[in-house]
Protein backbone atom coordinates (compact mmCIF):
# COMPACT_ATOMS: atom_id res chain seq x y z
CA UNK A 1 0.00 0.00 0.00
CA UNK A 2 1.18 3.58 -0.65
CA UNK A 3 0.50 6.26 1.72
CA UNK A 4 0.42 9.16 0.12
CA UNK A 5 0.13 12.68 1.39
CA UNK A 6 -0.25 15.95 -1.42
CA UNK A 7 0.48 19.37 0.27
CA UNK A 8 -2.22 20.75 -2.20
CA UNK A 9 -5.54 20.52 -3.72
CA UNK A 10 -4.17 20.55 -7.34
CA UNK A 11 -1.53 18.03 -6.56
CA UNK A 12 -4.53 15.86 -5.06
CA UNK A 13 -6.23 16.09 -8.26
CA UNK A 14 -3.59 14.79 -10.38
CA UNK A 15 -2.89 12.02 -8.01
CA UNK A 16 -6.56 10.39 -8.24
CA UNK A 17 -6.54 11.27 -12.31
CA UNK A 18 -3.51 9.20 -12.76
CA UNK A 19 -4.51 6.75 -10.02
CA UNK A 20 -8.14 6.97 -9.80
CA UNK A 21 -8.40 3.68 -7.39
CA UNK A 22 -7.25 6.08 -4.92
CA UNK A 23 -8.56 6.13 -1.73
CA UNK A 24 -8.99 9.49 -0.01
CA UNK A 25 -8.94 9.58 3.60
CA UNK A 26 -9.65 12.83 5.78
CA UNK A 27 -11.16 12.40 8.64
CA UNK A 28 -10.78 8.41 8.18
CA UNK A 29 -13.98 7.54 10.78
CA UNK A 30 -15.26 5.45 7.76
CA UNK A 31 -12.32 4.55 5.90
CA UNK A 32 -10.06 3.37 8.95
CA UNK A 33 -13.07 0.87 10.00
CA UNK A 34 -12.72 -0.47 6.95
CA UNK A 35 -8.99 -0.79 6.85
CA UNK A 36 -8.80 -1.96 10.47
CA UNK A 37 -11.56 -4.84 9.98
CA UNK A 38 -9.62 -6.00 7.03
CA UNK A 39 -12.70 -4.90 4.65
CA UNK A 40 -10.32 -2.82 2.09
CA UNK A 41 -7.10 -3.31 1.25
CA UNK A 42 -6.51 -0.15 -1.41
CA UNK A 43 -3.19 -0.04 -3.10
CA UNK A 44 -3.06 3.91 -2.69
CA UNK A 45 -4.33 5.91 0.40
CA UNK A 46 -4.58 9.83 0.10
CA UNK A 47 -4.59 11.46 3.44
CA UNK A 48 -6.16 14.94 2.51
CA UNK A 49 -5.56 16.42 5.91
CA UNK A 50 -2.90 18.98 4.63
CA UNK A 51 -5.02 20.62 1.72
CA UNK A 52 -5.85 23.80 3.73
CA UNK A 53 -8.23 24.62 1.46
CA UNK A 54 -10.67 21.75 2.05
CA UNK A 55 -11.20 23.21 5.91
CA UNK A 56 -12.76 26.42 4.97
CA UNK A 57 -16.28 27.70 4.76
CA UNK A 58 -17.48 30.96 3.06
CA UNK A 59 -21.05 32.56 3.75
CA UNK A 60 -21.94 34.09 0.68
CA UNK A 61 -25.62 36.08 0.54
CA UNK A 62 -27.90 32.64 -0.79
CA UNK A 63 -25.42 30.12 -0.03
CA UNK A 64 -22.51 28.39 2.11
CA UNK A 65 -19.86 26.90 0.48
CA UNK A 66 -18.70 24.01 3.45
CA UNK A 67 -15.25 22.84 2.56
CA UNK A 68 -15.48 19.04 2.51
CA UNK A 69 -13.54 18.37 5.49
CA UNK A 70 -15.04 21.18 8.25
CA UNK A 71 -15.58 19.17 10.76
CA UNK A 72 -19.10 18.38 12.36
CA UNK A 73 -18.17 19.82 15.60
CA UNK A 74 -17.14 23.43 13.51
CA UNK A 75 -20.55 23.11 11.76
CA UNK A 76 -22.33 23.00 15.03
CA UNK A 77 -20.15 25.80 16.49
CA UNK A 78 -19.92 28.04 13.89
CA UNK A 79 -23.41 27.46 11.79
CA UNK A 80 -26.34 27.30 13.51
CA UNK A 81 -27.70 30.19 11.69
CA UNK A 82 -26.44 29.37 8.37
CA UNK A 83 -27.37 26.28 8.10
CA UNK A 84 -29.54 25.22 11.47
CA UNK A 85 -30.73 21.54 9.97
CA UNK A 86 -27.16 20.71 9.48
CA UNK A 87 -26.19 21.88 12.92
CA UNK A 88 -28.95 19.65 14.51
CA UNK A 89 -27.91 16.56 12.48
CA UNK A 90 -24.27 17.20 13.22
CA UNK A 91 -24.61 17.13 16.78
CA UNK A 92 -26.54 13.54 16.13
CA UNK A 93 -23.48 12.15 14.87
CA UNK A 94 -21.39 9.69 16.73
CA UNK A 95 -19.48 11.23 19.86
CA UNK A 96 -17.49 14.85 20.04
CA UNK A 97 -14.30 12.50 19.10
CA UNK A 98 -15.86 11.57 15.48
CA UNK A 99 -17.24 14.82 15.10
CA UNK A 100 -13.83 16.42 15.85
CA UNK A 101 -12.66 14.59 12.82
CA UNK A 102 -15.52 13.80 10.34
CA UNK A 103 -17.31 15.69 7.85
CA UNK A 104 -19.84 15.96 5.33
CA UNK A 105 -17.03 15.52 2.69
CA UNK A 106 -16.59 12.15 4.02
CA UNK A 107 -20.67 11.52 4.54
CA UNK A 108 -20.90 12.25 0.71
CA UNK A 109 -18.31 9.94 -0.30
CA UNK A 110 -18.98 6.95 1.44
CA UNK A 111 -22.98 7.78 0.58
CA UNK A 112 -24.46 5.38 3.29
CA UNK A 113 -27.59 5.87 3.18
CA UNK A 114 -27.60 5.83 6.94
CA UNK A 115 -25.40 9.51 6.96
CA UNK A 116 -26.31 11.98 9.13
CA UNK A 117 -25.19 14.95 7.37
CA UNK A 118 -28.01 13.79 3.77
CA UNK A 119 -31.45 14.42 5.06
CA UNK A 120 -30.30 17.86 6.27
CA UNK A 121 -28.76 18.47 3.04
CA UNK A 122 -31.32 16.94 0.55
CA UNK A 123 -33.94 19.35 2.76
CA UNK A 124 -32.06 22.59 2.65
CA UNK A 125 -30.99 22.08 -1.03
CA UNK A 126 -27.47 21.89 -2.26
CA UNK A 127 -24.96 20.96 -4.54
CA UNK A 128 -21.91 19.20 -4.25
CA UNK A 129 -18.51 20.48 -5.81
CA UNK A 130 -16.72 17.81 -7.52
CA UNK A 131 -13.40 18.54 -9.48
CA UNK A 132 -11.17 16.71 -10.89
CA UNK A 133 -7.98 17.57 -13.31
CA UNK A 134 -10.62 17.92 -16.21
CA UNK A 135 -12.57 20.87 -13.96
CA UNK A 136 -15.25 21.66 -11.69
CA UNK A 137 -19.05 20.89 -11.53
CA UNK A 138 -21.93 21.03 -9.18
CA UNK A 139 -24.00 17.89 -8.71
CA UNK A 140 -27.23 18.76 -7.40
CA UNK A 141 -27.99 16.76 -4.11
CA UNK A 142 -30.92 15.41 -5.54
CA UNK A 143 -28.99 13.12 -8.10
CA UNK A 144 -25.92 13.03 -6.12
CA UNK A 145 -26.85 9.64 -4.39
CA UNK A 146 -26.94 6.57 -7.08
CA UNK A 147 -27.50 3.94 -4.89
CA UNK A 148 -26.44 1.71 -2.05
CA UNK A 149 -23.08 3.28 -0.83
CA UNK A 150 -22.74 4.69 -4.41
CA UNK A 151 -22.49 8.43 -5.90
CA UNK A 152 -22.45 10.21 -8.73
CA UNK A 153 -18.64 11.06 -8.86
CA UNK A 154 -16.56 9.96 -12.00
CA UNK A 155 -13.35 8.00 -10.76
CA UNK A 156 -10.92 10.61 -11.13
CA UNK A 157 -13.47 13.25 -9.07
CA UNK A 158 -12.80 14.42 -5.46
CA UNK A 159 -14.92 16.27 -3.44
CA UNK A 160 -13.96 19.91 -2.86
CA UNK A 161 -17.35 21.62 -1.05
CA UNK A 162 -20.69 21.39 -0.57
CA UNK A 163 -23.03 24.30 -1.53
CA UNK A 164 -25.82 24.50 0.87
CA UNK A 165 -28.32 27.25 0.66
CA UNK A 166 -28.60 29.42 3.81
CA UNK A 167 -31.95 28.77 5.44
CA UNK A 168 -34.70 31.30 5.02
CA UNK A 169 -37.11 29.73 7.60
CA UNK A 170 -37.24 26.98 10.45
CA UNK A 171 -35.50 23.97 9.57
CA UNK A 172 -35.46 20.67 11.81
CA UNK A 173 -33.70 17.28 12.07
CA UNK A 174 -34.87 14.09 14.06
CA UNK A 175 -33.08 10.73 13.59
CA UNK A 176 -34.40 7.31 15.69
CA UNK A 177 -31.63 4.97 17.53
CA UNK A 178 -31.65 3.24 20.75
CA UNK A 179 -29.50 6.00 22.69
CA UNK A 180 -28.21 9.72 22.29
CA UNK A 181 -24.73 9.07 21.21
CA UNK A 182 -22.96 6.90 19.12
CA UNK A 183 -26.25 5.85 16.92
CA UNK A 184 -26.08 4.96 13.46
CA UNK A 185 -29.82 5.85 12.41
CA UNK A 186 -32.65 3.49 12.59
CA UNK A 187 -34.17 6.60 10.50
CA UNK A 188 -33.62 10.04 9.99
CA UNK A 189 -36.16 12.59 8.48
CA UNK A 190 -34.74 16.34 8.09
CA UNK A 191 -37.65 18.93 7.23
CA UNK A 192 -37.02 22.58 5.88
CA UNK A 193 -39.61 25.46 5.54
CA UNK A 194 -38.68 27.59 2.76
CA UNK A 195 -40.78 30.62 3.31
CA UNK A 196 -39.16 32.81 0.36
CA UNK A 197 -40.82 29.97 -2.13
CA UNK A 198 -43.12 29.19 -0.07
CA UNK A 199 -41.96 25.41 -0.56
CA UNK A 200 -41.27 22.57 2.10
CA UNK A 201 -38.06 20.26 1.35
CA UNK A 202 -37.54 17.13 3.22
CA UNK A 203 -34.74 14.31 3.56
CA UNK A 204 -35.14 10.66 4.61
CA UNK A 205 -32.47 9.20 5.67
CA UNK A 206 -31.98 5.32 6.16
CA UNK A 207 -35.35 4.31 4.84
CA UNK A 208 -34.65 3.20 1.45
CA UNK A 209 -31.32 2.07 -0.47
CA UNK A 210 -30.43 5.85 -0.61
CA UNK A 211 -31.48 9.13 1.29
CA UNK A 212 -34.20 10.40 -0.45
CA UNK A 213 -36.79 13.22 -0.30
CA UNK A 214 -40.76 13.03 -0.16
CA UNK A 215 -41.68 14.97 -2.41
CA UNK A 216 -45.33 13.88 -2.87
CA UNK A 217 -44.96 15.19 1.09
CA UNK A 218 -43.45 18.07 -0.03
CA UNK A 219 -46.04 19.05 -2.78
CA UNK A 220 -48.97 18.24 -0.56
CA UNK A 221 -48.00 20.51 2.56
CA UNK A 222 -46.83 22.93 0.36
CA UNK A 223 -50.24 22.89 -1.43
CA UNK A 224 -52.26 23.08 2.11
CA UNK A 225 -49.88 25.99 3.20
CA UNK A 226 -51.04 27.90 0.32
CA UNK A 227 -54.57 26.95 0.45
CA UNK A 228 -55.22 28.28 3.93
CA UNK A 229 -53.33 30.85 3.28
CA UNK A 230 -50.95 29.50 6.27
CA UNK A 231 -47.94 31.56 5.20
CA UNK A 232 -49.52 34.74 5.83
CA UNK A 233 -51.37 34.05 8.94
CA UNK A 234 -49.11 32.18 10.61
CA UNK A 235 -52.12 29.94 11.75
CA UNK A 236 -51.78 26.37 13.21
CA UNK A 237 -51.54 23.93 10.76
CA UNK A 238 -54.85 21.24 10.77
CA UNK A 239 -53.77 18.14 12.36
CA UNK A 240 -55.94 16.60 9.37
CA UNK A 241 -52.86 17.82 7.32
CA UNK A 242 -50.26 17.49 9.25
CA UNK A 243 -51.43 13.33 9.42
CA UNK A 244 -51.36 13.18 5.48
CA UNK A 245 -48.23 14.94 5.29
CA UNK A 246 -47.26 11.96 7.99
CA UNK A 247 -48.84 9.24 5.22
CA UNK A 248 -47.35 10.70 2.33
CA UNK A 249 -43.27 10.98 3.66
CA UNK A 250 -43.66 7.33 5.06
CA UNK A 251 -45.00 6.36 1.78
CA UNK A 252 -41.82 7.48 -0.20
CA UNK A 253 -39.94 5.58 2.33
CA UNK A 254 -38.70 1.89 0.80
CA UNK A 255 -37.06 0.42 4.21
CA UNK A 256 -35.88 -3.19 4.78
CA UNK A 257 -35.39 -5.38 7.31
CA UNK A 258 -31.93 -5.43 9.17
CA UNK A 259 -30.56 -5.54 12.65
CA UNK A 260 -30.94 -2.25 13.57
CA UNK A 261 -35.28 -2.33 12.91
CA UNK A 262 -38.12 -3.91 10.43
CA UNK A 263 -39.24 -2.08 7.64
CA UNK A 264 -42.53 -1.60 9.38
CA UNK A 265 -41.31 0.36 12.16
CA UNK A 266 -39.05 2.60 9.70
CA UNK A 267 -42.22 3.51 7.91
CA UNK A 268 -43.86 3.95 11.22
CA UNK A 269 -40.54 6.22 12.59
CA UNK A 270 -40.54 8.41 9.68
CA UNK A 271 -44.37 9.31 9.98
CA UNK A 272 -43.75 10.16 13.31
CA UNK A 273 -40.99 12.12 12.78
CA UNK A 274 -42.71 14.16 9.67
CA UNK A 275 -45.64 15.42 11.83
CA UNK A 276 -42.81 16.18 14.82
CA UNK A 277 -40.69 18.39 13.03
CA UNK A 278 -43.41 19.34 11.06
CA UNK A 279 -44.61 20.63 14.19
CA UNK A 280 -41.84 22.28 15.63
CA UNK A 281 -40.82 24.15 12.37
CA UNK A 282 -44.06 25.37 12.31
CA UNK A 283 -44.62 26.44 15.52
CA UNK A 284 -41.09 28.34 15.15
CA UNK A 285 -42.39 29.62 11.97
CA UNK A 286 -45.08 30.91 13.97
CA UNK A 287 -43.18 32.57 16.63
CA UNK A 288 -41.40 34.71 13.84
CA UNK A 289 -37.82 33.26 14.47
CA UNK A 290 -36.28 32.53 11.11
CA UNK A 291 -34.29 29.78 12.56
CA UNK A 292 -35.34 27.51 15.31
CA UNK A 293 -33.52 26.77 18.62
CA UNK A 294 -30.94 24.52 18.47
CA UNK B 1 7.86 4.03 6.42
CA UNK B 2 8.58 6.57 9.21
CA UNK B 3 6.56 8.63 10.86
CA UNK B 4 7.42 11.13 12.82
CA UNK B 5 5.27 13.51 15.48
CA UNK B 6 5.08 14.88 18.85
CA UNK B 7 4.27 12.63 21.96
CA UNK B 8 3.57 14.03 24.91
CA UNK B 9 5.96 17.00 24.30
CA UNK B 10 8.83 15.40 22.81
CA UNK B 11 9.51 14.48 18.98
CA UNK B 12 9.39 10.97 18.19
CA UNK B 13 9.76 8.52 15.34
CA UNK B 14 8.15 4.97 14.34
CA UNK B 15 9.85 2.98 11.61
CA UNK B 16 8.48 0.17 9.69
CA UNK B 17 4.76 1.67 9.76
CA UNK B 18 2.44 0.22 7.48
CA UNK B 19 0.49 2.68 5.51
CA UNK B 20 -3.12 1.39 6.92
CA UNK B 21 -1.58 1.32 10.57
CA UNK B 22 -3.55 3.04 12.84
CA UNK B 23 -2.42 5.85 14.92
CA UNK B 24 -3.09 3.43 17.93
CA UNK B 25 -1.41 0.74 16.64
CA UNK B 26 1.68 2.89 16.20
CA UNK B 27 1.40 4.39 19.61
CA UNK B 28 1.47 0.78 21.38
CA UNK B 29 3.60 -1.33 19.16
CA UNK B 30 5.94 1.07 17.58
CA UNK B 31 6.19 3.39 20.57
CA UNK B 32 5.39 1.26 23.29
CA UNK B 33 3.26 3.61 25.30
CA UNK B 34 0.20 0.87 25.87
CA UNK B 35 -1.95 3.04 27.87
CA UNK B 36 -4.35 4.44 25.00
CA UNK B 37 -6.69 0.81 24.48
CA UNK B 38 -7.44 -1.17 21.70
CA UNK B 39 -10.89 -2.07 22.40
CA UNK B 40 -13.94 -1.78 19.39
CA UNK B 41 -11.41 -0.18 16.14
CA UNK B 42 -14.32 1.50 15.04
CA UNK B 43 -14.97 4.54 16.49
CA UNK B 44 -17.42 3.35 19.26
CA UNK B 45 -16.05 2.56 22.33
CA UNK B 46 -13.65 5.87 23.05
CA UNK B 47 -10.84 4.03 24.66
CA UNK B 48 -8.22 5.22 22.40
CA UNK B 49 -8.68 8.55 23.00
CA UNK B 50 -5.73 10.82 22.51
CA UNK B 51 -5.63 14.81 21.72
CA UNK B 52 -4.37 15.12 18.41
CA UNK B 53 -3.38 18.82 18.03
CA UNK B 54 -5.06 19.83 21.06
CA UNK B 55 -8.33 17.99 20.21
CA UNK B 56 -10.03 14.85 21.38
CA UNK B 57 -10.09 12.10 18.43
CA UNK B 58 -10.15 8.52 18.34
CA UNK B 59 -6.48 7.35 17.85
CA UNK B 60 -8.07 4.02 15.93
CA UNK B 61 -9.19 5.82 13.46
CA UNK B 62 -6.76 8.26 12.47
CA UNK B 63 -3.99 6.61 10.15
CA UNK B 64 -0.45 6.49 11.69
CA UNK B 65 0.38 8.71 8.15
CA UNK B 66 -2.05 11.25 9.23
CA UNK B 67 -0.25 12.05 12.28
CA UNK B 68 3.06 13.05 10.43
CA UNK B 69 4.20 16.46 12.51
CA UNK B 70 0.78 16.82 14.57
CA UNK B 71 0.94 17.08 18.53
CA UNK B 72 -0.08 13.98 20.20
CA UNK B 73 -0.94 13.35 23.92
CA UNK B 74 -2.07 10.35 25.22
CA UNK B 75 -2.97 9.30 29.03
CA UNK B 76 0.61 9.31 29.99
CA UNK B 77 1.49 12.99 29.00
CA UNK B 78 -1.68 14.59 31.18
CA UNK B 79 0.47 15.02 34.11
CA UNK B 80 2.71 16.60 31.79
CA UNK B 81 0.58 18.74 30.23
CA UNK B 82 -1.73 19.68 33.37
CA UNK B 83 1.88 21.35 34.71
CA UNK B 84 2.06 22.99 31.70
CA UNK B 85 -1.72 24.40 32.05
CA UNK B 86 -0.60 25.10 35.91
CA UNK B 87 2.29 27.41 34.75
CA UNK B 88 4.97 24.87 36.01
CA UNK B 89 7.95 23.56 34.46
CA UNK B 90 6.65 20.69 32.23
CA UNK B 91 10.00 18.83 30.24
CA UNK B 92 7.33 16.58 28.10
CA UNK B 93 7.20 13.12 29.10
CA UNK B 94 9.76 10.80 27.51
CA UNK B 95 8.77 7.04 26.76
CA UNK B 96 10.34 5.46 29.09
CA UNK B 97 9.03 7.67 31.54
CA UNK B 98 5.73 6.96 30.28
CA UNK B 99 6.07 2.96 30.34
CA UNK B 100 7.71 3.42 34.03
CA UNK B 101 4.01 5.04 35.10
CA UNK B 102 2.65 4.22 38.47
CA UNK B 103 -0.82 4.57 39.44
CA UNK B 104 1.08 5.95 43.25
CA UNK B 105 2.69 8.06 41.27
CA UNK B 106 2.87 11.98 42.89
CA UNK B 107 2.88 13.01 39.33
CA UNK B 108 -1.09 12.17 38.52
CA UNK B 109 -3.06 15.15 36.79
CA UNK B 110 -5.74 16.87 38.73
CA UNK B 111 -8.25 13.87 36.99
CA UNK B 112 -6.25 11.36 37.54
CA UNK B 113 -6.16 11.87 41.24
CA UNK B 114 -9.77 12.33 41.23
CA UNK B 115 -10.36 9.35 39.79
CA UNK B 116 -8.53 7.67 42.19
CA UNK B 117 -10.31 9.49 44.76
CA UNK B 118 -13.74 8.61 43.30
CA UNK B 119 -13.25 5.50 42.79
CA UNK B 120 -14.35 6.09 39.65
CA UNK B 121 -11.82 2.60 38.22
CA UNK B 122 -13.11 -0.79 38.10
CA UNK B 123 -11.61 -3.09 34.92
CA UNK B 124 -9.98 0.00 34.23
CA UNK B 125 -10.20 -0.83 30.70
CA UNK B 126 -12.22 2.78 29.63
CA UNK B 127 -10.36 4.83 32.01
CA UNK B 128 -7.55 6.39 29.82
CA UNK B 129 -9.87 7.27 27.17
CA UNK B 130 -12.08 8.94 29.61
CA UNK B 131 -9.47 10.37 31.68
CA UNK B 132 -8.06 12.40 28.32
CA UNK B 133 -12.30 13.24 27.39
CA UNK B 134 -12.27 14.62 31.23
CA UNK B 135 -8.89 16.47 30.98
CA UNK B 136 -10.08 18.33 27.51
CA UNK B 137 -13.30 18.92 29.11
CA UNK B 138 -12.17 21.10 32.31
CA UNK B 139 -10.02 22.72 30.09
CA UNK B 140 -12.10 24.13 27.84
CA UNK B 141 -14.88 24.50 30.93
CA UNK B 142 -13.94 24.85 34.49
CA UNK B 143 -17.60 24.58 35.55
CA UNK B 144 -19.22 22.13 33.38
CA UNK B 145 -22.72 21.16 34.04
CA UNK B 146 -23.82 17.74 34.21
CA UNK B 147 -24.88 17.86 30.88
CA UNK B 148 -21.31 18.84 29.43
CA UNK B 149 -19.79 16.18 31.37
CA UNK B 150 -22.41 13.67 30.01
CA UNK B 151 -21.84 15.37 26.67
CA UNK B 152 -17.91 15.22 26.76
CA UNK B 153 -17.98 11.87 28.04
CA UNK B 154 -21.00 10.32 25.57
CA UNK B 155 -18.20 8.91 23.07
CA UNK B 156 -16.16 6.70 25.51
CA UNK B 157 -18.06 3.53 26.92
CA UNK B 158 -17.23 2.03 30.56
CA UNK B 159 -18.89 -1.48 30.90
CA UNK B 160 -18.25 -1.63 34.54
CA UNK B 161 -18.78 0.85 36.42
CA UNK B 162 -22.95 2.77 35.29
CA UNK B 163 -20.61 5.90 35.21
CA UNK B 164 -21.94 7.77 38.56
CA UNK B 165 -18.55 7.28 40.08
CA UNK B 166 -17.35 8.61 36.98
CA UNK B 167 -19.15 11.44 36.63
CA UNK B 168 -18.03 12.55 40.31
CA UNK B 169 -14.50 12.00 39.76
CA UNK B 170 -14.87 14.83 36.92
CA UNK B 171 -17.04 17.10 39.48
CA UNK B 172 -14.24 16.54 42.11
CA UNK B 173 -11.56 17.40 39.43
CA UNK B 174 -13.36 20.53 38.35
CA UNK B 175 -14.05 21.65 42.30
CA UNK B 176 -10.77 20.96 42.99
CA UNK B 177 -9.25 22.77 40.10
CA UNK B 178 -11.77 25.65 40.68
CA UNK B 179 -10.26 25.63 44.99
CA UNK B 180 -6.63 25.88 43.61
CA UNK B 181 -7.02 28.50 41.25
CA UNK B 182 -8.76 30.48 43.93
CA UNK B 183 -12.35 30.86 42.02
CA UNK B 184 -11.12 33.00 39.75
Amino acid sequence: MDFLRPAGWEEALAVKAEHPDTVPIAGGTDVMVEINFDRRRPDRLMDLGRVEELRDWEVGEETVRLGASVTYTQIMENLRTELPGLAIASHTVASPQIRNRGGVGGNLGTASPAGDAHPALLAAGAEVEAESVRGSRRIPIDAFYTGVKRNALAPDELIRAVHIARADGPQQFSKVGTRNAMVIAVCAFALALHPRTRTVRTGIGSAAPTPVRAAEAEEFLAGALEEEGLWESRGAVPPSVAAHFARLAAASCAPIDDVRGTAAYRRHAVAVMARRTLGWSWESYRGGRSAPCV
Amino acid sequence: MRVSFTVNGRRQEADNVWEGESLLFALRERMGLPGSKNACEQGECGSCTVLMDGVPVCSCLVAAGQAEGRDIVTVEGLADRAARRSGRDAPGTSLQDARGWRPDDPGLSPVQRAFVDAGAVQCGFCTPGLLVAADDLLEREPRPSDADIREALSGNLCRCTGYEKILDAVRLAAARTREREGER
